[in-house]
C-alpha cells in the first residue's frame, strides 16, 4: 500500500507527519511513501533527504491524495483536504472528534478510515504510539526555552566578581508529562523549581526529578487522580486551598509555567489576575492550557501578553516551534502504529477491532462513526492499583525462641549422654571434631564469595585425605582388604590432583 | 607383590606432621578470604597434603609400595588431565564428580576397615567402633550416588526437571527408618562376630537415598545441592577419622564439612528458602500462586535490537552486567568481556553484579567471568551494588531471570516472595538478553520484561552480543 504524506497547510504549523529515517522504516513494513514536495520544509527535511530515504516526491497535492491509500498528517484536514477523502483510503492525523463533530460527520461520509491519534487509549501497551504524550513532552521542554527567552535573567544562580546573582524560581502547576518535561528542562538550566498537581502520586515522580512537591495543607485526603491517568474536578474546598497556596506561590516565583488540563472541560482558571499584579515585574507566565482557554486570566492564547509588567505566554503552537524534534517523535508513534495495522509486514493494513488499541483509534470505519469507542479495559499497569489488600508485607516467619533453646537442650542432653557411655579415647577425638568444626566456621565466613568455587575445589580436594585410611589399609595382608585400598588410593588421588590443579587453574585466571 | 619398607619414621614424627598437615590446610581455606592471597592458598593445601601422604607412606605402610606408586601415578594423572582438559562452563560437573570420588573412598574404607581382622575392639568401644563405620559408609554412600546424579543433571546427561515420585516424603522416611533399623542389626550382628549382611543392605539403601534426593531437586537449586554434596564429603572423612582414630582425618573432614554447610546456607539464604525445603525438593510446585502470576496479562514488552541497544551502551555512563546461568550455556562471557574492554576504553563505568546463586555452583559466575580475563575488582556481590541502581543508566541482564524478578519483593505470594534479587529496574534502562519470552526455574513470569524502561534483546546470547560488540 501507498503512503502519502501532504505538505500541512495550516500557516502555523511546522511538523510534517514523517522524517526520511521513519519512512526507511515504513519501507521496510513493505509500504511505498509518497511526500509532498516542500512537506518537510519547516522541519529542516529537504525532499532530497526523502528521495534518498527511498521516498517518491510528488509535486501535486492532488496527484498524493489520489495515489495514496494512506494518508498520513499531523493536523486534522483542512476543508480542501477533507474533500479529498475517498472511500477506501486510510487517514491518520490528530483530528480531536469530539471538538469537531462536523470534520468527523464530513470525514465519515466519505467513506474512509480514519484514525485519531489523540484518540489512542491510554493503556501501557500503547505507550509508543501516544502521540499526545511526546507532543506534551516537547512542550513543557518549549515552555521553558520560551520562558527564558521572555526572562530577563539567568536561570542558574551564579556568584561572579560582579556580584551575586540568585537563581530563578519556577513553579510548574501539573506535573503530567508536559509538566515533568517542564522541570526537568528548568532543573537542568540551574532554576530551583517547585511543583503541585491534584494527584498525590505524582509526589515521587517530581521528586525523583529533584524538585519541590507543594503540598496543600488539606484535612482530607482528597485524590485528584481520574480515569486513565488524567487529572479530575476537585471540590470547591480543596480549590480554595490550592488557589491559596498560588497567591502565595505567585510573589516569590518569577516563572509560573502551568499544565492544568481536564479532559473534556475547559482549563481550569488557576491564576487571577490579582496573583499576576503580585508577581515581580520581569516574571513570565506560560500557559500552556492555553488553547483550552488559559490556566491563567489574562492569557491571550496565541500570543505574548505584557500585563502588570508579566509576560503571559499563550502560545498554542509549542510542539511546532521544534519542529524537527516533534516531527520525528510523532512519526515514529505513527511508524509504531502502523507495525502494529500491518501484523504480516507485507505492507497491507488490517484494521482489526479485537485490538483495543486500533478499536479505540479509529474514530470511523468505512463509512461508518465507530466514536467514542467503548470504554478501554483497564490493562495491567492502571494509572492507580485496585485498593485491595495493601502490600502488607508477609510477616517474616518469626524465629520462634523456643526453637532454638529446644534444639540446644537436646543437643546437649544428647552429648552427656553421649559422654556417659563414650570411652575416653572417643571424647578426645570428639573434642578434637568440635574445635574443628568451629575452626572451619570462623574460616569459612572470611571466604569472599567470589572465590566460593574454588573454596569447593580445594576442600575438594583436601577432603580426600581420606586416602590416608586406605594407605592404612593398604599394608593388610589381607589381599581383597589390600586390592580395596589399592583402588581407592587410585580413586582419591584423582581427587587430591584433580581438585589441586584445577583449583590452581581456576586461581590463576582471577587478576585485576 | 611385598616389597619391605626403606625406613619407619617414629610414631611421634607421624604424629607432628598430621598436626603440620591441619595448620596448613587452615591456612588454605583462610587464603581464600581474598584473590591476593588465595594463589598462596592453595599452595599451602597442596603443601599440607603432600607432608600427610609422605609422613603416612613412611610412618604407617610397610608393604606393598609398588602397588601404592602405581595407583597414585594412575589416580595423580587422570586427575591432572582432567584438571586441564575441563571447560571453565562445565565446572560444576567436575565438582560433582569429585565430590562422588570422596564419598566412593569412603565407602571402600569403611568396607575394609570392617573386614580387617586385626581389629580387636570390645563392649562399647566396639559399639562405638562400629556406629562410626556404618555412618562413615552412609555418609559415604549417600555423597558418592547423590554426586553421580548431580554430575549427570548438571552435565545434562539427566534431565534437570526434578523427579518426583509420589509420597516422595514417605518414602523417604521409610528408607531413613531402614537404614536405623539396619544399623540396630549391624551392631547387633557384628558383637557375635558377623554383621556383613546389613551393612551391605544399608549400603544399598544409602545408594538409593541418595538418587533419590538428588533426582527429585530442579537445576536452579544445584548450588545448594553441590555445596551440600561438598558438606557430605567432608563429613564422610571425619566419620572416617573417627573409626580409624585418626584426629587429622577428624579435624579435616570437619572443616571441609562445615566450610561446605555454611556455602549451603549462604545459597539457601540467597534463594530466601528453608535448607530442608530444598532438600525435600519439588520447587515450584506449589502451584496456585505461580499460575496466577503466570496467567495475568503482563502487557507488552519491548523489543530491542543489537544496534540500538549498542548506542545506549556507548551512550551511557554507568553499565550494570548481571550474568545469569544463560550466560554459561551460550558461552558468551569472552564476548561479554570484548564489550566490556571497549566500553572501558570509551570512558564507561562498567560493572557486575553477581547474585549468589548465579549459576548451578556458588562462585560460577565469578569464575566464567575470570576465565574470560574480566578484572575481578569490577566484579561485585550483589549487597555491594543493589543500592547503586538508581544511578546506573543500562543494566544488562544476560540469561537471568529469577534473580531480576522484582514480585520476589513486591508479591508475597510469589514462590520466590522475599528472595534477595538485583533490583536492576531502578536504572533507567534494563536490557534482558533472553531466548524467549519463557518463565525462569521458578515457573514465576517476571513483571521486570513489562517495565517501560525494559527492553528485550531475544535471540541466543552469544550472537546478539557479537552483534552488539560489532556496533560499539
Amino acid at each position: 500500500m501507498k503512503i502519502g504524506v501532504p505538505r500541512e497547510l495550516h500557516a502555523d504549523e511546522q511538523r510534517v507527519a514523517t522524517t526520511p529515517d521513519v519512512a526507511a522504516q515504513l519501507i521496510k513494513l513493505g509500504f511505498s511513501v509518497a511526500v509532498e514536495s516542500g512537506a518537510g520544509t519547516r522541519a529542516n527535511f529537504s525532499d532530497k533527504a526523502y528521495e534518498e530515504a527511498g521516498c517518491e516526491i510528488v509535486t501535486q497535492t492532488a496527484d498524493l491524495w489520489e495515489q495514496s491509500d494512506i494518508i498520513m498528517k499531523v493536523r486534522a484536514p483542512e476543508d480542501g483536504e477533507a474533500g479529498r477523502l475517498r472511500s477506501g483510503k486510510t487517514l491518520i492525523s490528530f483530528l480531536w472528534p469530539g471538538q469537531n463533530p462536523d470534520l468527523l460527520d464530513k470525514l465519515t461520509a466519505s467513506g474512509a478510515t480514519v484514525m485519531a491519534m489523540d484518540s489512542v487509549p491510554r493503556i501501557s501497551r500503547a505507550q509508543k504510539m501516544d502521540a499526545l504524550s511526546s507532543m506534551a513532552n516537547i512542550a513543557g521542554y518549549r515552555a521553558v526555552v520560551e520562558a527564558s527567552q521572555h526572562f530577563g535573567r539567568f536561570f542558574t544562580g551564579q556568584i561572579t566578581a560582579a556580584g551575586k546573582v540568585p537563581p530563578a524560581k519556577v513553579l510548574v502547576i501539573g506535573a503530567g508529562v508536559a509538566g515533568l518535561a517542564a522541570i526537568g528542562a528548568a532543573k537542568s538550566m540551574g532554576a530551583i523549581v517547585r511543583s503541585f498537581d491534584t494527584r498525590p502520586e505524582v509526589k515521587e515522580q517530581v521528586e525523583s526529578m529533584d524538585a519541590e512537591f507543594l503540598m496543600l495543607d488539606f484535612k482530607d485526603d482528597e485524590d485528584g487522580s481520574g480515569e486513565g491517568g488524567y487529572a479530575k474536578v476537585m471540590s470547591k474546598e480543596f480549590i480554595e486551598a490550592e488557589m491559596a497556596l498560588f497567591a502565595e506561590q505567585a510573589k516569590d516565583v518569577d516563572i509560573i509555567i502551568t499544565t492544568a488540563l481536564i479532559p473534556g472541560k475547559p482549563a481550569p482558571r488557576l491564576i487571577t489576575a490579582e496573583m499576576v499584579e503580585s508577581m515581580k515585574d520581569g516574571s513570565v507566565i506560560v500557559d500552556l492550557a492555553a488553547e483550552q482557554g488559559g490556566n491563567c486570566e489574562l492569557t491571550e492564547p496565541g500570543t505574548v501578553a505584557v500585563k502588570q509588567g508579566v509576560s503571559i505566554i499563550g502560545y498554542t503552537d509549542l510542539p511546532s516551534r521544534l519542529a524537527a524534534q516533534s516531527s520525528q517523535l510523532y512519526a515514529t508513534n505513527l511508524r509504531h502504529l502502523l507495525t502494529d495495522l500491518t501484523p504480516e509486514k507485507d505492507g497491507n493494513i488490517v484494521v482489526d477491532f479485537e485490538d483495543e488499541v486500533i478499536r479505540g483509534t479509529t474514530v470511523c470505519k468505512e463509512g461508518e462513526k465507530t466514536w467514542p469507542p467503548p470504554a478501554p479495559k483497564l490493562s495491567a499497569a492502571p494509572a492507580k492499583p485496585e485498593p485491595a489488600p495493601a502490600p502488607v508485607p508477609r510477616e517474616p516467619r518469626k524465629p520462634s525462641v523456643m526453637g532454638p533453646v529446644i534444639g540446644m537442650v537436646i543437643a546437649g542432653i544428647a552429648l552427656l549422654s553421649l559422654g556417659a557411655v563414650a570411652p575416653p579415647s572417643f571424647m578426645a577425638h570428639f573434642t578434637v571434631f568440635v574445635l574443628a568444626c568451629f575452626v572451619g566456621y570462623m574460616v569459612i565466613w572470611n571466604v569472599t564469595p567470589a572465590l566460593h568455587t574454588p573454596l569447593m575445589s580445594v576442600t575438594n580436594a583436601i577432603s580426600s585425605i581420606i586416602v590416608i585410611g586406605a594407605l592404612l589399609q593398604l599394608s593388610s595382608p589381607d589381599k581383597v582388604i589390600m586390592w580395596i585400598a589399592a583402588v581407592t588410593v587410585g580413586v582419591t588421588a584423582i581427587n587430591i590432583s584433580g581438585g589441586f590443579a584445577v583449583t590452581r587453574r581456576m586461581l590463576e585466571m582471577f587478576r585485576k | 607383590m611385598t616389597t619391605q619398607g626403606l625406613f619407619t619414621l617414629p610414631q611421634g614424627v607421624v604424629t607432628v606432621s598430621y598436626i603440620i598437615a591441619t595448620i596448613l590446610f587452615i591456612l588454605a581455606l583462610g587464603g581464600l578470604s581474598n584473590q591476593e592471597t588465595a594463589r598462596r592458598g592453595n599452595w599451602y593445601g597442596i603443601a599440607g597434603m603432600t607432608i600427610a601422604l609422605i609422613a603416612t607412606i613412611f610412618g604407617k605402610v610397610s608393604q606393598n609400595y609398588d602397588l601404592l606408586i602405581v595407583a597414585l601415578l594412575i589416580g595423580g594423572s587422570i586427575g591432572l588431565l582432567a584438571a586441564r582438559r575441563v571447560q571453565m562452563t562445565q565446572m560444576p560437573e567436575l565438582v560433582a564428580i569429585l565430590h562422588s570420588l570422596v564419598g566412593a573412598a569412603a565407602v571402600a574404607v569403611g568396607f575394609a576397615n570392617f573386614m580387617d581382622p586385626e581389629a580387636h575392639f570390645a563392649g562399647v568401644e566396639l559399639t562405638i567402633h562400629d556406629i562410626e563405620t556404618y555412618i562413615g559408609v552412609l555418609i559415604g554412600a549417600v555423597t558418592f550416588s547423590g554426586s553421580v546424579i548431580a554430575f549427570g543433571k548438571l552435565s545434562g546427561r539427566i534431565t534437570g526437571n526434578p523427579m518426583l515420585l509420589p509420597a516422595r516424603h514417605w518414602l523417604n522416611l521409610l528408607l531413613l527408618i531402614g537404614a536405623i533399623y539396619y544399623g540396630y542389626a549391624f551392631v547387633q550382628e557384628s558383637a557375635a562376630g558377623g554383621g556383613l549382611n546389613p551393612l551391605i543392605i544399608m549400603t544399598v539403601i544409602a545408594l538409593l537415598f541418595g538418587i533419590h534426593m538428588v533426582m527429585a531437586i530442579g537445576g536452579a537449586d544445584m548450588p545448594v545441592v553441590v555445596s551440600m554434596l561438598n558438606s557430605y564429603s567432608g563429613w564422610a572423612a571425619s566419620a572416617t577419622g573417627f573409626m580409624l582414630n585418626n584426629d587429622l582425618l577428624i579435624v579435616t573432614g570437619a572443616l571441609v564439612g562445615s566450610s561446605g554447610a555454611i556455602l549451603s546456607y549462604i545459597m539457601c539464604r540467597a534463594m530466601n528458602r528453608n535448607f530442608l525445603a530444598v532438600i525435600a525438593g519439588g520447587f515450584g510446585t506449589g502451584g496456585g500462586a505461580a499460575a496466577k502470576s503466570g496467567g495475568e496479562d503482563q502487557g507488552e514488552v519491548a523489543p530491542i535490537e543489537p544496534l540500538e541497544t549498542a548506542e545506549l551502551l556507548s551512550n551511557a555512563k554507568e553499565v550494570m552486567i548481571i550474568p545469569g546461568y544463560g550466560m554459561a550455556v551460550a558461552q558468551a562471557q569472552h564476548t561479554v568481556f570484548e564489550i566490556t574492554r571497549t566500553l572501558r576504553e570509551k570512558g564507561v563505568n562498567v560493572r557486575f553484579g553477581i547474585h549468589p546463586v548465579a549459576g548451578r555452583m556458588p562462585g560460577h559466575m565469578n569464575v566464567l567471568l575470570a576465565e574470560a580475563k574480566v578484572p575481578y575488582d569490577i566484579v561485585f556481590e550483589m549487597d555491594e551494588v543493589n543500592e547503586d541502581f538508581p544511578d546506573v543508566d543500562v543494566s544488562v541482564v544476560i540469561g537471568a531471570n529469577d534473580i531480576v524478578n522484582p514480585s520476589a519483593l513486591t508479591d508475597p505470594d510469589s514462590p520466590i516472595a522475599g528472595m534477595p534479587v538485583l533490583e536492576c529496574w531502578k536504572g533507567r534502562v534494563s536490557i534482558v538478553l533472553k531466548r524467549s519470552m519463557a518463565t525462569g526455574y521458578a515457573g514465576v513470569q517476571n513483571p521486570l520484561f513489562f517495565l517501560d524502561n525494559t527492553r528485550m534483546l531475544f535471540g541466543d546470547a552469544k550472537a546478539t552480543l557479537d552483534e552488539v560488540l560489532k556496533d560499539l
